[in-house]
């Protein structure tokens, strides 16, 4: 009876390790302030590892905002404020003391308009690898490639490495950043619209890449457009107002909502 | 019908008021290339000046107002760079900051003549260099300054917040991202900046007057060791610069043919900083081709 009871008890906690080891992200009571705008209200929820994660919502519902807290690309805007916690591992993202450098190292962000340096395409990509002190010609040519590949941009680019990055296509550029955030081969990615600025041939070819990318990392996609969060996201994540009102499975969120706010949005009643 | 005369009018007034401009430009360079120009030869360009017969020519002045354009910036760009960097993007919004701003834009409307009596009391007598080519440069670099740090801080500030984020974004530090995207995005702003700023830096004269001085040693061309007295490249002797020559020999020469020096000499500093500007504009446009590879 004893030994079974302990059997059970071990198993219990097993479990909880194995679901602690899903989570990449564990977000507790999140309040973002500018200035006195509270742009993101008391949110908590469980990032999954190896998941893609669509944060959808109006324009101004904090989405963006909570994005860019991960990272800590809000530090940039001197009248923000944070409380709550991010858990990350064992260390809380928000923590004051942490090194924001590294961090940005294992959480890479791609943004809305892409942004690729006024350098060569190989130069976009060694830029960082560089800073880490990767010097050797072989080893960074091996990176550069591989993060192409994994990027769907090798073939493509791999006669013109050292022709400006400036000279791409849109779609082009972005798959550029994104293998720019590869080079230093991130835990998390986070991506912030980063189809909206492109065409819908660019567009579906950054969302074959995503589910690609899901294999290796875990991916947090905050995106204006319904069908691509339900077409590429697992799970997705409602935000009104900067409060997070429904979280759940993608396919639930789009075919059972819950809250009637979300049913509302996603069937284009309002934002 | 009001309206349209009106709008008539506007134009009118407004075509007036760039037609003047243009016109006083070409008639001034029209003026002084028309007087100048014949008097420019290989040997009036090279030849040393004379004290008190006719055919002296400005060749070592010439060389003067190019070194002390030369060391000015080379003191004044770093220093610029480094104001420009950190008002652009570590000065926080606050009263240290607007004092700052404030003690740049008053030190780039000091009149030069006051910057030239400063230099006199501190570059030239302080320091105990007399007239010397660094106690010029260092007057010119207070002169050149602020217009350097704004520039740079306009540069930096022009790059777009993206770069900036997409550096920091990758996990490098913000100074690295300084180093490696922004200053290098900046680098044709900055540098046609710095042309247009050695323009003004070599006609200015009334900073040298009491500062590099009157009079030029006789100089050994052959002569390159830097702490030789007769060397053109000693940097603790006078030198009297273009500008300087051209106010000289018009209001104290005693040679005969002072005008026609004075125009020869005139032209040669217009066409200098003529040139400034258009190889500042090419240099620029140059460069911003070849970073954004556009055609």
């Amino acid at each position: 009876m004893q030994l079974t009871l302990e059997r059970t008890e071990t198993e219990e906690v097993l479990q909880k390790v194995e679901e602690a080891n899903k989570i990449a992200l564990d977000v507790r009571n999140l309040n973002i302030y500018y200035g006195d705008n509270h742009a993101v209200k008391d949110v908590s929820m469980a990032i999954e590892k190896n998941k893609v994660t669509a944060l959808i919502g109006p324009s101004g519902c904090g989405k963006s905002t909570f994005l860019r807290s991960i990272n800590r690309m809000n530090d940039l805007i001197p009248s923000s404020r944070v409380d709550g916690t991010i858990q990350y591992d064992d260390v809380n993202l928000l923590d004051k003391q942490i090194d924001v450098v590294a961090l940005r190292k294992e959480i890479g962000m791609v943004f809305q308009k892409p942004n690729p340096f006024p350098k060569s395409i190989y130069n976009n990509l060694t830029y960082a690898l560089r800073y880490y002190g990767m010097k050797q010609k072989k080893v960074l040519d091996e990176v550069v490639e591989e993060s192409l590949r994994k990027a769907a941009l090798w073939d493509e680019v791999k006669d013109r490495l050292h022709e400006s990055a400036l000279s791409l296509s849109g779609g082009q550029q972005q798959r550029l950043c994104i293998a720019r955030s590869l080079t230093m081969k991130p835990n998390i990615l986070l991506l912030d619209e980063p189809a909206s600025a492109l065409d819908p041939i660019a567009t579906s070819k950054i969302e074959d890449l995503i589910l690609e990318l899901k294999k290796d990392y875990t991916i947090i996609i905050v995106t204006h457009h319904m069908k691509q969060a339900s077409r590429i996201s697992d799970k997705t994540a409602f935000f009104l107002n900067g409060e997070l009102i429904e979280y759940g499975k993608t396919k639930q969120i789009f075919t059972n909502p819950h809250e009637e706010q979300t049913e509302n949005y996603i069937s284009g009643r309002f934002g | 019908m009001n309206s349209r005369i009106t709008n008539r009018i506007a134009t009118g007034v407004f075509f007036a008021c760039a037609a003047l401009i243009t016109l006083v430009l070409a008639g001034l360079l029209g003026y002084i290339l028309y007087h100048g120009i014949a008097i420019i030869n290989w040997d009036f360009l090279t030849s040393p000046s004379s004290s008190f017969r006719a055919g002296g020519g400005i060749g070592p002045q010439l060389f003067n107002s190019f070194y002390i354009l030369l060391i000015t910036m080379i003191i004044t760009v770093p220093l610029g760079l480094g104001g420009g960097i950190y008002m652009a993007e570590y000065a926080k919004p606050g009263k240290l900051t607007s004092i700052i701003r404030t003690s740049i834009e008053v030190l780039a409307s000091l009149p030069s003549i006051v910057l030239g009596m400063f230099g006199l009391l501190v570059f030239v007598n302080l320091t105990g260099w007399g007239y010397s080519i660094l106690s010029g440069a260092l007057t010119l670099t207070i002169f050149n300054l602020p217009i350097m740090v704004r520039e740079c801080e306009d540069a930096i500030r022009a790059v777009p917040r993206d770069q900036r984020e997409a550096g920091l974004a990758l996990g490098t530090t913000h100074w690295h991202t300084i180093k490696k995207v922004l200053v290098p995005s900046a680098f044709p702003t900055i540098l046609s900046g710095a042309i247009l700023a050695s323009g003004r830096v070599f006609g200015e004269a009334a900073a040298l007057l009491f500062t590099a001085g009157l009079t030029t040693p006789r100089l050994d061309f052959g002569n390159w060791n830097p702490f030789s007295p007769d060397s053109p490249l000693n940097i603790f002797r006078p030198a009297e610069t273009l500008a300087v020559h051209i106010w000289a020999v018009n209001s104290e020469g005693l040679i005969p043919d002072a005008r026609a020096v004075a125009d020869g000499a005139s032209a040669v500093l217009i066409i200098s900083v003529l040139l400034f500007n258009l190889i500042a504009r090419a240099l620029g446009r140059f460069i911003h081709k070849r970073l954004t590879a556009s055609k």
